[in-house]
């Protein structure tokens, strides 16, 4: 990642931090809000980095993913069916059920990634319309099956939507009992950790994708896998040339990168919120594959881009919390719908390439063909 | 090479290959109905009752043909949009901003012009302008899309996308705020309703289906027409099957990508202006749902040829008219439709499938739209 | 030079056949190498070298025959089972990754190889250092210049060739196959190379050399087989041979190597370039204020190792590349900055480098393309209509003068073969009213036939008073056309040579940038 488009991110978060305190001063400290608003950055921006590294994956191997909108989709659904048939119907205590949805998620993620690798490597149908098929086929499959099993008469479930067993909670980061000592009763020092805790305070699948970020990053460039993978990527001639299973290797990607999309989709039933509605993603599929392209197709480039837009995201849901104190002439600070456009235009901005132009692997989009 | 039998074959293949080109979305149609009959099966439906019911609602009777037709007027014309936009090299996704966002226009121009200018306007002024600002609006809203494409290789998949976005969100805030219908009972994201004179007719008395039909017949025609024998046509395909042989032959690559955009987003303009104008007589959050995805599936189904398109069109359009006959009888939710749908288009798409189940052989074509994402 | 213990075979090939749809690409080849030896395989574009080779490598399967790699059969069913047996393929177009350095890309595939521990485990790490030091050993053993940590594709073609074979070694290849080494060299590095080549047969390497140069062929091999059709059609030496033997063989008939023409009657100026300036599509300057001048009646060739310059030279005189600075004009008319089509309708014919990138819609009828560049003329449209039957009209013509074998019209240009496509392109630019014509590469990768054929046409075209640009890296078409020599080297012209005082060796030292007055 270049410095011009790292200052670029950098100014652009400032501001949003910037005026989401401006507009707290009156309710909250400068420290507190911004505390919080980076705790919803990480949160929200979970999904999209988890969309992201699955792009990264697919798209290093050299197969375009444009349907990460979709797996999530489907993994939401699934996650969420998972959780409920097992709570309800096979009489599973809470947690067990909650992690039988999340397992269910990432390998619903993983099944529409095996369709898209099927789709695209072994039929080579062009990548933007596999990856079309799967966005339409899983609002069709969930439109569908939520319909079907959940309302209705002679549904599934008799026509009302069970009770979840809950969701994933916060991770209790023991930073206060470790610091304690260590701060000698400085109340300075206990404030930067109680910072710290605040921003830390997060759900087991937010933490996860941080810790994915730098995993696939170190896979990626420092392991043979990466090599092999990012070989296939750039110039599959070349990796089958020198005896790698081109076809292997990107299977393998694309099914990594539907089970990590799988992941994000758990983010939406499994974490965030115990329920599906239908088209819940809302575009963030999307919104992570704009992430990819301006991260420089690299986990760690995408992860910063993603905490880019979670900050818009943030920006938004803040907002709505300081409705009162927002003065008269910045009203459309209020409006979810104005301030809902910024990723969205930030994505195009970014899109022009006056930020700095990225590479993409050389061979991304083309099926190979021996 | 025996040049005889070659040329033979071009002379005598018109009829032969339209066949060809029908055979595998046929085939595709087929299995997607057989598997959707299991998917009935397993869901303790009964696929044959289902069926029935799904012809019969949809042209089962004078009523249920004008309903068919209403459905498949604004997916003739969508489907068209992606269509244009294929032949063009274009992957246009975001046909369901720009028939919102003609649709919106359409409405505005339906119901505030009169009240602007305060008179009522002759149906033969306000009527095409109302058509026109819609297409327009849609042309415009793609048009951006083209432009950042041609001057600075912004990938148009991504920002067709972004654009529907940004156009679905600006609308909720015009349908939930400046363009509300002030009703006082009114509780709903919707315009007012726009004025008679800006009303399409039914073509039959007590038929809701209105000369709107007609004119996306028209539109085929038209879109054939131009692709096919006018240099136009020549300039956009080309740029589509090949830009750099474009650019060596003269033609003006940027030009060409900016007007095929626009022309695919006033079609799709045109999808949304014919609804408000023809059928609901004001813009309504959520209407317009869905139907970006469903005309890049008719444009696949349709082999993005017009004729294809129409024809594509009529059979979407009879499954989600037939659907509701089909709940009727068989207790089937309507989303089956978006299932079968999204089957058939997978069988379209992968159509390697489909010809190792019938056991036909390739023709060795394949479509290619995706040229990396240009950084 | 030969060793006389070397006359042992390493490998042997029988009776190899091997099928593409349309096509037998080898009809029961047989091959065999000595250790130590440097075999050339000769044939023309088509003729079945590269087939046999890719089969050797095991990236094709034949139908039939057998390989036999020091006298063992040997199933190869994929290139690593070709690595395992010692074999090592250097490709025409290097299977190089740009964005990798040397030692990404030379342990790509053989990660940890080196330790002798070649498991299969995904997520070991990469050993860097080790690699590199091995690249280093191996560089200095065999005499081979490269930098293990430098990118890839910031290095000289010369140079990539060289990771390449270091990347074989690094396999421990005994049997090393060079596809066409010497078609992207200047005529300098392909001296280099023949002394690397000969240096790693006295360390016990045997070398297949592929190529299509006769000239070569004669100078380095030990033993030369000849391919014609998908068959062997001769082997023999270099002592017993000549480039007129090797020739017919190659061809089938008796080969004329040089062009007939009458002396050329130079009118008035017609394309005048003024210090012209390019960049590249990496934004680097490669076009450093060139002029030059090509009269009507005249051919001036352009030499030059490729990617000095003259692409870039003549897609900005075609309109296809910006310009940065300088002029140029075209029969008096400045055309600087303009877009292709004012200068096409000036009166340019244009034949393109890459053929299928920019001369042709392969998915477009031969009729079609036929009006690629004046569908929009009056005599194929009227107003916004085309004449399809004007268009029709107008191909059959061209497709019987300029003789294109063709099923139909209607075929999709993508069908023929390469000859016949840039017959295509030479029937279009060339039956306009032209007063220059610029000719880039026009027979790369064509078979003899058509090669001849199009050497015709360019000489016809000079003598109906048209001016000839013709940009090539084949030493041979440049001497065999051209009245006038310009040589680039770097963006510049660094000699302009009379044709009757040009000399393949002086040209040669233009091309590699030694420059001395002569």
């Amino acid at each position: 990642m270049d410095w011009r488009r790292f200052g670029f991110i950098f100014i652009i978060i400032v501001i949003l931090f910037g005026v989401v305190v401006m507009v707290g001063i009156t309710k909250s400290s400068p420290i507190i809000t911004i505390t919080s608003m980076l705790a919803t950055t990480i949160a929200v921006a979970t999904p999209l980095t988890l969309g992201a590294l699955s792009g990264v994956f697919c798209e290093r191997a050299g197969v375009i993913n444009i349907g990460i909108e979709g797996m999530m989709l489907t993994a939401a659904f699934f996650g969420w069916l998972g959780a409920i048939y097992t709570f309800h119907v096979l009489g599973f205590e809470k947690w067990p059920s909650i992690l039988t949805g999340l397992v269910t998620a990432i390998l619903a993620g993983a099944m529409m990634g095996l369709l898209h690798a099927v789709l695209s490597i072994t039929y080579k149908v062009d990548q933007i319309i596999g990856g079309t098929v799967i966005n339409i086929l899983a609002v069709g499959l969930t439109g569908f099956l939520n319909r079907q099993l959940f309302f209705g008469k002679g549904s599934a479930f008799g026509g009302t939507i069970p009770n979840s067993p809950g969701n994933l909670l916060n991770i209790h980061v023991p930073l206060t009992e470790i610091f304690t000592p260590i701060c000698g009763g400085s109340a300075n020092c206990m404030d930067i950790v109680d910072a710290i805790n605040s921003v830390l305070d997060q759900r087991p699948i937010a933490i996860t994708a941080i810790v994915l970020v730098f995993v696939s990053h170190y896979v990626l460039f420092n392991t043979r896998w990466g090599l092999r993978t990012r070989a296939v990527g750039e110039h599959p001639k070349a990796a089958d040339t020198v005896g790698i299973n081109v076809v292997r290797m990107r299977y393998a990607n694309v099914l990594i990168g539907g089970a990590l999309a799988g992941l994000a989709g758990a983010y939406f039933t499994i974490e965030s919120v115990p329920s599906f509605e239908p088209l819940l993603t809302n575009g963030r599929g999307f919104i992570s594959l704009a992430a990819v392209i301006f991260g420089n197709w690299s986990p760690i480039g995408a992860w910063v881009a993603s905490l880019l837009f979670g900050a818009s995201q943030a920006l938004n849901i803040k907002m709505q919390l300081f409705r009162d104190v927002i003065p008269p002439e910045w009203a459309f600070l209020q409006n979810s719908y104005v301030v809902g456009l910024i990723p969205y235009i930030l994505t195009m901005i970014i899109l022009t390439g006056i930020i700095g132009r990225t590479t993409p692997p050389a061979a991304v989009g083309v099926p190979y063909e021996k | 090479m025996k040049a005889e039998t070659q040329a033979d074959s071009v002379t005598k293949g018109f009829a032969r290959s339209a066949l060809d080109a029908m055979l595998i979305p046929s085939l595709s149609i087929l299995t997607a109905v057989i598997l959707g009959g299991i998917i009935i099966v397993m869901v303790r439906g009964n696929p044959f009752v289902a069926y029935f019911g799904l012809v019969q609602g949809s042209f089962g009777s004078a009523s249920a043909l004008s309903e068919t037709a209403v459905w498949a007027t604004p997916y003739i014309f969508a489907g068209l949009a992606v269509a244009l936009a294929f032949k063009g090299g274009l992957f246009n996704i975001g046909a369901e901003g720009q028939l919102a966002l003609g649709a919106t226009t359409a409405a505005l121009i339906g119901y505030a012009l009169p009240i602007w200018l305060g008179i009522d306007l002759p149906m033969i002024v306000h009527l095409p302008l109302v058509i026109i600002m819609g297409a327009a609006a849609g042309a415009f809203w793609a048009a951006i899309v083209g432009y950042l494409k041609a001057y600075t290789g912004g990938h148009e998949v991504i920002n067709t996308i972004m654009m529907n976005y940004i156009a679905l969100n600006s609308i909720s805030f015009l349908l939930n705020g400046p363009m509300k219908d002030p009703n006082p009972n009114n509780v709903i994201a919707r315009t007012p309703l726009i004025a008679e004179s800006a009303h399409i007719t039914p073509i039959f008395e007590g038929l809701r289906v209105h000369w709107g039909f007609v004119l996306a017949l028209l539109a085929a025609y038209l879109v054939w027409w131009m692709l096919n024998k006018t240099t136009l046509g020549f300039e956009i395909r080309t740029v589509g099957s090949n830009p750099d042989a474009a650019k060596y032959a003269g033609i003006n690559v940027k030009r060409i990508i900016i007007l095929t955009m626009a022309l695919s987003g006033m079609l799709a303009g045109l999808a949304g202006t014919f609804e408000v104008t023809g059928l609901n007589y004001r813009h309504e959050l959520g209407f317009s749902i869905g139907y970006g995805f469903d005309a890049i599936a008719i444009a696949l189904l349709g082999k993005s040829h017009p004729l294809g398109v129409v024809l594509a069109s009529i059979l979407f359009a009879a499954m989600r008219n037939g659907a509701t006959r089909m709940q009727f009888l068989t207790q089937m939710p309507v989303d089956l439709i978006s299932m079968l749908q999204a089957l058939i288009l997978l069988l379209v798409a992968a159509d390697a499938i489909v010809r190792f189940i019938y056991r036909i052989k390739s023709q060795g074509e394949r479509v290619v739209l995706t040229r990396g994402w240009g950084g | 030079m030969k060793n006389n213990m070397a006359n042992e075979v390493v490998l042997q090939a029988t009776a190899i056949t091997k099928k593409f749809p349309g096509v037998l690409a080898n009809d029961h080849v047989d091959f065999d190498l000595r250790r130590g030896e440097i075999h050339a395989l000769l044939g023309e574009n088509g003729a079945g070298k590269s087939t046999l080779m890719n089969i050797l490598y095991g990236l094709y399967h034949p139908e039939e025959g057998e390989v036999l790699v020091e006298g063992k059969h040997m199933q190869l069913n994929s290139s690593r089972d070709a690595i395992k047996h010692g074999i090592g393929m250097v490709h025409q177009h290097f299977m190089l990754i740009p964005v990798f350095t040397v030692t990404e890309n030379i342990m790509l595939g053989a990660e940890t190889d080196h330790r002798a521990a070649p498991n299969e485990q995904p997520l070991v790490k990469l050993d860097r250092k080790e690699v590199a030091q091995k690249v280093r050993d191996l560089s200095h053993q065999y005499g081979l210049d490269v930098d293990p940590e430098a990118m890839v594709g910031d290095l000289p073609v010369g140079v990539q060739q060289r990771v390449e074979i270091v990347k074989a070694l690094y396999r421990n290849a005994k049997i090393l196959i060079l596809d066409e080494p010497t078609a992207v060299l200047t005529p300098q590095e392909a001296e280099d190379l023949s002394v690397i080549m000969r240096e790693l047969t006295n360390k016990g390497v045997s070398i297949i050399f592929i190529t299509h140069k006769l000239k070569e062929v004669l100078a380095i091999a030990d033993r030369i087989t000849v391919m014609r059709a998908g068959r062997v059609v001769g082997s023999t030496t270099p002592k017993e041979s000549n480039e007129q033997k090797l020739a017919s063989m190659m061809v089938g008939r008796e080969v004329i190597l040089t062009v007939q023409k009458k002396p050329a009657q130079p009118g008035e100026e017609i394309l005048k370039v003024t210090d012209l300036r390019v960049r590249d599509v990496r934004d680097l300057e490669s076009v450093r204020g060139v002029s030059l001048s090509v009269r009507a009646g005249e051919v001036l060739g352009v030499a030059g190792v490729q990617g000095n310059g003259q692409t870039e030279l003549a897609e900005a005189l075609t309109g296809l590349r910006h310009i940065e600075s300088g002029h140029f004009s075209i029969a008096g008319v400045d055309l600087t900055g303009k877009p292709p089509r004012p200068i096409t309708e000036t009166g340019l014919a244009h034949i393109p480098e890459d053929r299928q990138r920019h001369g042709l819609v392969l998915s477009y009828s031969v009729a079609d393309n036929m009006v690629l560049c004046d569908y929009y003329q009056d005599r194929f449209s009227k107003g916004v209509v085309i004449q399809q039957n004007q268009v029709d009209a107008n191909s059959r013509k061209l497709i019987k003068d300029y003789d294109v074998r063709t099923p139909s019209p209607f075929t999709a240009a993508g069908k023929l073969s390469g000859g016949n496509q840039q017959k295509v392109i030479v029937a279009r630019e060339l039956s306009r009213p032209v007063k220059l014509v610029i000719a880039s590469q026009p027979t790369r990768g064509l078979d003899v036939g058509s090669i001849e054929y199009i050497h015709k046409e360019i000489i016809t075209m000079r003598d109906r008073g048209v001016a000839v640009l013709l940009v090539s890296a084949e030493l041979d078409e440049i001497l065999s056309l051209s009245d006038r020599i310009v040589v680039m080297y770097r963006g510049q012209i660094v000699e302009t040579v009379d044709r009757k005082d040009a000399t393949r060796e002086h040209l040669g030292l233009l091309m590699a940038g030694v420059h001395e007055p002569a």
